[in-house]
């Protein structure tokens, strides 16, 4: 196979350079130079320009008739500017493109050499140059001023009373957090992260178990360098890696014996998860509310992408980022517009990262704001997890294949 | 300002001290012989990212079918069964914006032309310091083996795309590309840069001081004007990359936390707090934006010269087009946010980033509009030069006004990394670029190998590279308008995408076509080195210096004196004078004005 494509390549490259000596050949004879273009050549490629303009312009159409209608309409309230600025933007780059175009091609074709005329010289013209310095000027202030409005509309803070969701991403998934009753999100730390409690949240429990847990891990480690002083069987670099692990581990404790316990909305941030709802892979949010969303990312940095909301926030590893945005038309209603009885909002990874990228989605279900209370009403608590007799971080790197949206919490 | 004159021997031509195969045509210290060594690697590694192109296209088009073909390049670890895998996709997409961007786009074309161009159009013997732009194309060489073998290595090449953001790139557990792949990528990338500086001041350098007699500022062909900027702009923005590059390599391989904190990765919490993966792009994108126009300005100055020698016009507004080229370079600076809109940057920021980013349109709506005008009343001779000129004009003008969308912060949060974006650089800068890099190599292949090129192929290639390009990047803006993320490996998993995904075997089909058709130019080049028909001195019948040089390069690259200037490049058609063009040589008649 291999041999048989090299094969076809090297032909057709050997038939190429054939053909090309033949023609030099046969120019020779007739005395033609290479820099000599002849007027059929000439006016061949000056007419193929007129051909070239007409089928990219025919084919722009098309495209623009075929898939112009690139999304259903907006479903935040929000994404209704957004949706009118690109539809100006569109028609004043479209109209520049064909005006522009269409002189390129066809003063190309049109000024295309004829023997005896003598070009126009023509160097400068100032006033030509102040036409289109200042035309494009006034088009681009107005598409400045017009843009700076819809953003400075939809950016900025979002008011008290909006919903509060958390997404947070890792690789390849996505978790939607509420806050629960009390409404206050419990703080949450990497340090506590393990395969129950896999945003991190902190509670005084999680706290105690997870020091228990590298505890028992450097009593381990210190063991095994103990063991070695009396008899030393371990290769040196092994010893190392040993050693470096338990500065390590207790760095790590360093680092938890450094969360703080603060005061928020009366309650103390390392209580006021244990009533947060975690769900894995849907995310249900109320219509006509202002929604406040609060990303995270535990590894690399990730993108939640919300085509159809017109919205979009990287999801950046130490530092939580903000969206907010008012959906205003159901999945219900959409599935309607759309015709379309399976259709769903979706939430999709949009920053490359890593193997399964291209599938890191989630499932974004608007509802009427009672469906969506007694939605989350349903979902299970987040508690903070029992203490495990041997503990093991690395137990939390298995992937949990059949881990439902629901089985967050523990008992 | 009178530029001095060179303080060669004036009999330099005339004694030829034999050279060694190895002082000829490996170690060689000629401007003429290292711009050929520049071109042909640039051809090489380009070959290379146009193949990676080509096999993830492959996928694109066809998700999931069996092409033999990728399994007999990439064998069964990578491609099983013909079908390409996850990870080695990834590892494509990165290599081919790569080598496509820094390779072909900078190396290539600068190295290329600025080493060809800058002495022979200024009147030089040579580069200031020959010997600094022999080791500018062999850390450029050195820096091209290193990102090639990166491809061989345990777990793949470097795999987070070519803006490799960290945490991503900087934590080999967080995909296989990670490893060693990107380490020799961010080595490679440093080399790169070494040599991007080396040849940059060594451009500054002679443009500034060894120009001929009478070889004024505003007498400089936009070529060089071109070269001379994207010069500056390389040695200001390249050690930001450096210093961005250097800092992830010590996250990577010294424990430090430049870029990273609170990461839980691989049942791990690592032992890093207070970086910030936003540092990284900021630091990125100062080199990244610039980068843009070190790619995109030395095309455009080709252009200038070549639409302007074959409409047997002036450029129209010559002083308008170095004004509207320090200007783009400038902006260039303080535009970099608007890669970073949605990073979570405050949105005020994001509003001087919009501001600054549009304002570029202006003097690229300039430019634009003087290319037609130098067109209009013209006599146009469409050369193979010529006609991917005009290419390049109607690339820019069309992947440039998408770029109004991209630079409006609040349209862009809606097409950011998607398809849109694809469709907009790579029509914005790789076509118009690599067409520019086209126009110059028919433009002076007879200068830089004393041959012919063969038109009829030139055409060929051509019509079918417009084409192609445009088939290509095209549908891709209502691609990504429809919401699909670029850098997917499939789009299967999304119903919502399915109805404008049949518009991906169209596109893999024309970039299949597209790539074959460069198999004519690279047959006419190789063929024409040594079999084209024999180059006249002038066949383009062109103004500037370089055509007063003899066929055969020599060393020193004019014989006798250096020659003396007396009129600005753009003659063409001067009504004052009989022929239709007057090089830069001949002295103004008596009561001539000049220009």
């Amino acid at each position: 196979m291999k041999l048989l494509i090299l094969l076809v390549i090297v032909l057709a490259i050997i038939a190429i350079a054939q053909l090309t000596k033949v023609y030099e050949l046969s120019r020779s004879l007739r005395k033609n130079k290479e820099e000599d273009i002849s007027a059929a050549d000439n006016k061949l490629n000056a007419n193929l320009m007129l051909v070239w303009m007409f089928l990219f312009f025919v084919g722009t159409v098309f495209l623009y008739v075929r898939y112009g209608e690139y999304l259903p309409v907006s479903a935040s309230a929000h994404g209704v500017d957004v949706d009118q600025l690109m539809k100006v933007n569109i028609w004043l780059i479209t109209i520049v493109f064909f005006i522009v175009n269409f002189f390129l091609f066809f003063f190309a074709w049109k000024y295309q050499f004829k023997k005896g005329r003598k070009a126009r010289f023509f160097a400068h013209d100032n006033r030509l140059e102040m036409l289109w310095t200042l035309v494009p000027g006034v088009v681009l202030a107005f598409i400045i001023v017009y843009g700076l409005i819809t953003w400075n509309k939809i950016t900025g803070p979002a008011s008290a009373d909006a919903i509060q969701i958390e997404v947070y991403s890792r690789q390849f998934d996505w978790t939607a957090r509420y806050p629960g009753e009390n409404k206050t999100f419990g703080s949450a730390s990497y340090n506590l992260i393990s395969t129950s409690n896999p945003l991190g949240l902190v509670t005084a429990d999680g706290i105690r178990a997870k020091l228990d847990e590298l505890d028992a891990q450097i009593e381990n480690v210190e063991h095994q360098l103990e063991e070695n002083k009396l008899m030393p069987l371990l290769p040196e670099s092994y010893v190392a890696t040993l050693e470096d692990k338990v500065s390590r581990l207790k760095r790590h404790k360093q680092r938890i014996a450094d969360i703080d316990e603060n005061s928020v909305n009366g309650l103390s941030t390392w209580e006021a998860g244990n009533d947060d709802r975690l769900v894995k892979g849907e995310m249900h949010i109320p219509v006509n509310k202002e929604v406040e969303l609060i990303f995270r990312s535990q590894d690399v940095i990730h993108s939640a992408y919300l085509p159809h909301f017109r919205a979009q926030m990287n999801c950046v590893p130490g530092v939580a980022t903000r969206l907010k945005m008012t959906p205003t038309v159901t999945t219900a209603e959409m599935r309607k517009i759309t015709g379309n009885d399976a259709f769903n909002y979706i939430l999709l990874c949009n920053k490359v990262c890593g193997a399964a990228h291209f599938n890191m989605q989630m499932k974004v279900i608007v509802e009427s704001e009672a469906d969506y209370n007694a939605w989350v009403a349903k979902q299970k608590m987040f508690k903070a997890p029992e203490v495990k007799e041997v503990a093991d971080s690395t137990l939390a790197n298995e992937p949990k294949k059949d881990t439902v949206a629901t089985a967050m919490g523990t008992k | 300002m009178e530029a001095t004159e060179n303080t060669h021997p004036q009999d330099h031509g005339h004694h030829h001290h034999k050279e060694s195969f190895i002082s000829k045509y490996v170690f060689s210290m000629d401007h003429k012989m290292i711009s050929k060594q520049f071109l042909v690697t640039a051809i090489v590694m380009g070959i290379v990212a146009v193949m990676l192109s080509i096999f993830f296209r492959l996928q694109l088009g066809w998700p999931g079918e069996k092409f033999q073909i990728l399994n007999a390049f990439l064998g069964d670890k990578w491609a099983p069964d013909g079908i390409l895998d996850r990870n080695a996709y990834l590892a494509m997409v990165t290599i081919h914006g790569t080598i496509m961007v820094f390779f072909v786009l900078t190396g290539g074309l600068s190295g290329t032309f600025a080493n060809l161009l800058i002495p022979l159009q200024i009147g030089a013997r040579d580069m200031a310091s020959g010997f600094l732009n022999m080791l500018s194309y062999w850390f450029f060489a050195v820096s091209s083996l290193i990102m090639l073998a990166s491809l061989f290595v345990e777990g793949g090449a470097a795999s987070g795309g070519w803006t490799i953001y960290p945490p991503l790139s900087a934590l080999p557990q967080a995909m296989p590309g990670s490893g060693m792949g990107m380490t020799l990528w961010l080595i490679s990338m440093v080399l790169f840069v070494a040599s991007s500086l080396l040849g940059g001041l060594n451009y500054v350098v002679t443009i500034i001081n060894l120009r001929t007699k009478g070889m004024k500022m505003t007498r400089l062909p936009l070529t060089v004007w071109a070269l001379f900027v994207t010069a500056i702009l390389g040695i200001l923005s390249f050690p930001v990359l450096v210093s961005a590059v250097v800092l992830l390599l010590m996250d990577r391989s010294m424990g430090t936390a430049f870029y990273l904190s609170d990461i839980y990765i691989q049942g791990e919490a690592l032992d890093v707090t207070g970086g910030s993966p936003l540092l990284f792009q900021h630091l990125f994108w100062f080199l990244g934006h610039p980068e843009v126009y070190i790619v995109l300005l030395p095309a455009l100055g080709i252009s200038s010269e070549v639409i302007s020698t074959n409409s047997r016009k002036p450029i129209f507004g010559y002083k308008a087009m170095i004004g509207s080229i320090l200007a783009i370079g400038f902006l260039s600076f303080i535009v970099w946010g608007h890669h970073m809109y949605i990073t979570g940057m405050n949105p005020f920021l994001g509003s001087v980033f919009v501001f600054t980013t549009l304002l570029i349109a202006i003097p690229s709506a300039v430019k634009a509009f003087n290319y037609i005008t130098t067109l209009w009343q013209g006599n146009v001779r469409f050369t193979p030069a010529m006609l991917f000129s005009v290419g390049l004009v109607s690339t820019f003008v069309t992947g440039g006004l998408t770029g109004i969308i991209l630079a409006d912060s609040a349209l862009d949060v809606n097409v950011h990394d998607t398809y849109f974006v694809v469709a907009h650089f790579h029509i914005v800068m790789g076509m118009s670029a690599i067409f520019g890099m086209f126009a110059g190599v028919y433009h002076w292949f007879p200068k830089m190998y004393g041959r012919m090129l063969n038109t009829k192929l030139g055409y060929a290639h051509f019509w079918l590279t417009l084409v192609c390009g445009f088939g290509v990047f095209f549908p891709m803006h209502f691609i990504g308008m429809a919401g699909a993320p670029r850098r997917y490996y499939s789009y299967s998993e999304f119903e919502f995408l399915d109805w404008v995904m049949d518009l991906n075997p169209y596109i893999s089909t024309f970039a299949i076509v597209g790539g074959a058709a460069q198999i004519l130019f690279l047959v006419n080049f190789f063929h024409s080195i040594f079999y084209g028909q024999k180059a006249s001195q002038n066949p383009w019948q062109s103004n500037t210096l370089e055509w007063t040089t003899p066929v055969q390069h020599v060393h020193g690259n004019w014989p006798g004196a250096l020659p003396e200037v007396h009129r600005w490049a753009y003659d063409y058609s001067n009504p004052e004078h009989e022929e239709d063009f007057v090089p830069q040589v001949v002295p103004m008649k008596p009561g001539e004005h000049a220009h």
